[in-house]
């Protein structure tokens, strides 16, 4: 867990490497391209880079063209302009018409940090989550995220890619294999399952340390596709334990945590707990600083847990 | 093919419009103002101008047309139908459930069709995205998009405005059906888009102001459009909402309201004379 790698480094090295794999591929990015990281595929690949400048609008209507005309389009910008700034576009241009363009957006979350509220993600996979036919996905770490824009380069149709800013810890070794759809299981446990998306399956694992020396034995589940979700095996993923929790770097409302809660309510009713961001904006503030002051830590998942298995007792 | 007439296309756009009328009439509801009035471009481009195979509709070096007006579907779909893409019977199934002739075009479902639009303001930036592609492979196809007047009231065509001038995209032509009316009125008292030209050019488009229904000025906008270089274009196209159609030119509740048996009548009857 030495290693730190944010998930957006991993992205550019990964479309460079798709890039020379695959002509199709074209990348757009609307002004951000060094935050991004799509400059590096830019630096090789100039001719099939397009800045489209600060208007991420047309940015998405163009990739749809690409797209309707055979190219595999990867549009990047902020997690926020990515979505509800152009929600109609990906709406009407890219998802109804089943287009085959990646959003890939960074900067996610709450940890876009100093920035502020107005660049904060909370609500970008509940909006992108209740798009028909749209793919989300939010990988954990720098090796699933290279993993997924492999995926998402050879997936025939609109995907969404979260991607954060910060560097986070490498949890996955080279080996991994990318489970498009379902849960896996990354610590196994038989108390209480925490599924977790994104950086918060590093925060789970550790969580998963503080329970084990206070007597709990807790599993944790990488959530890294948001849908499709077989949402039985969803519940599968849960066989055993008595309590379920979620955790996300995005607000409790229309993310992992709603996923978690219709799967479990039509199929197997648990108590559940719910980790997230409140129904609130974020504020400015160093990454850690938020992540400390929005609850989304180790100790946060660990007595998120400790209360799931006491609603479970208590029934 | 066509003497200096044009009669064999102008006898096509008559038959496309009549079909506008019994679409629908035959649906109840849709857009048969803003249908009318882009006709003759339409069967200008598809039945002169476009390189097109409807026996194989993506074929990979056709040209490609964008109906980002997307509420004119039935003119578009009128058009396809005789040009050969699907059956012209199918045209009775517009707005009905389970059909492909969706009230707004559905690139998914029908041949021909090339964006999904209706949601306006959208279709000119994926135009400038199939220009870019088709410049990117080397391929010789052109783009064509066809905007509303009220549409460009959308700020996205401005950004795609600009992208395609920035870019350079000579294989793009767009028109402006020019009919002066929006639902709430005239343009030009809802949100005023003049001065039209001055625009389009501040934004680095070359452009042609023209007679919508007037398939020589039409043809001849296209020629000097596709020769310039370095630049997109665009056809400002005066047109008349309603067209063929003597109670719905110029009036504005005909544009997304549909005639009734009787009025339908009569506007077939004075298509059928014209």
């Amino acid at each position: 867990m030495n290693l730190r790698i944010a998930t957006r480094d991993a992205y550019g090295e990964a479309l460079v490497e798709i890039g020379s794999q695959n002509e199709k591929i074209v990348v757009l990015d609307a002004d951000l391209s060094k935050s991004t990281k799509t400059s590096r595929f830019a630096a090789v690949f100039p001719e099939r880079f397009f800045d489209m400048g600060i208007a991420e609008q047309n940015m998405m209507g163009t990739a749809a063209g690409l797209a309707a005309a055979g190219k595999i389009p990867f549009a990047s910008t902020f997690a926020v302009f990515a979505t509800s700034r152009v929600m109609d576009q990906v709406r009407n241009s890219i998802a109804y018409p089943k287009l085959n363009v990646k959003i890939a957006a960074t900067h996610a979350g709450i940890t876009v940090g100093e920035d502020g509220a107005s660049h904060q993600s909370v609500e970008d996979l509940a909006l992108m989550r209740a798009v028909p036919n749209m793919a989300v996905i939010v990988p954990a770490d720098a090796v699933e995220a290279r993993a997924a824009v492999r995926f998402a380069a050879q997936y025939q149709g609109p995907v969404y890619l979260r991607l954060g800013r910060p560097k986070v810890p490498v949890i996955f070794d080279e080996g991994y294999q990318f489970s498009f759809g379902r849960p896996t299981v990354v610590k196994d446990g038989g108390e209480v399952a925490v599924f977790a998306t994104g950086i918060m399956v590093g925060v789970a694992l550790e969580a998963a340390g503080i329970l084990k020396d206070q007597g709990v034995d807790c599993r944790v589940l990488n959530v890294s596709t948001l849908k499709p979700v077989d949402p039985v095996a969803l519940v599968e993923g849960a066989r055993g334990c008595r309590a379920v929790v979620s955790a996300e770097e995005h607000s409790i409302i229309g993310g992992l945590g709603s996923l978690v809660a219709e799967a479990f309510g039509e199929h197997r009713p648990l108590p559940l707990r719910r980790v997230g961001i409140p129904d609130v904006f974020g504020q400015s503030g160093a990454p850690g600083e938020l992540m400390e002051y929005y609850g989304l830590t180790p100790e946060a998942v660990a007595r998120a847990a400790r209360e799931a298995v006491e609603m479970a007792a208590r029934l | 093919m066509e003497g200096n007439d044009y009669s064999g296309l102008k006898e096509k756009a008559n038959i496309i419009r009549q079909h506008v009328i019994q679409m629908t009439a035959e649906a109840g509801s849709g857009h048969p103002g803003g249908s009318l009035s882009v006709v003759d471009i339409l069967t200008a481009l598809y039945f002169q101008v476009m390189m097109v195979r409807p026996e194989d509709p993506r074929w990979p070096d056709r040209d490609r047309f964008v109906l980002s007006k997307g509420h004119a579907a039935p003119a578009l779909y009128a058009t396809l139908a005789e040009r050969g893409y699907f059956p012209v019977d199918e045209l009775k199934t517009l707005r009905k459930l389970g059909g492909r002739l969706q009230g707004h075009p559905d690139m998914g479902k029908v041949p021909g069709v090339e964006a999904s639009t209706g949601s306006l303001g959208q279709g000119l930036s994926m135009a400038v995205g199939m220009a870019l592609a088709g410049r990117l492979d080397g391929r010789g196809f052109r783009v064509f998009a066809l905007l509303g007047d009220g549409e460009i009231q959308e700020g996205q065509v401005w950004e795609a405005a600009m992208a395609a001038s920035h870019y350079g995209l000579d294989n793009l032509v767009a028109f402006l059906d020019y009919n002066g009316l929006q639902i709430d009125g005239p343009v030009s008292s809802v949100m005023a888009p003049e001065p039209v030209r001055e625009k389009w050019e501040a934004f680095g488009w070359h452009v042609v102001e023209i007679d919508g229904h007037d398939i020589g000025q039409i043809l001849g906008a296209v020629e000097t459009s596709l020769k310039q270089k370095g630049c997109p274009s665009m056809v400002v196209a005066h047109t008349t909402k309603g067209k063929g159609v003597s109670f719905m030119e110029n009036e504005v509740d005909w544009h997304g309201k549909a005639p009734d048996r009787e009025q339908a009548e009569k506007a077939l009857r004075e298509l059928r004379a014209l």
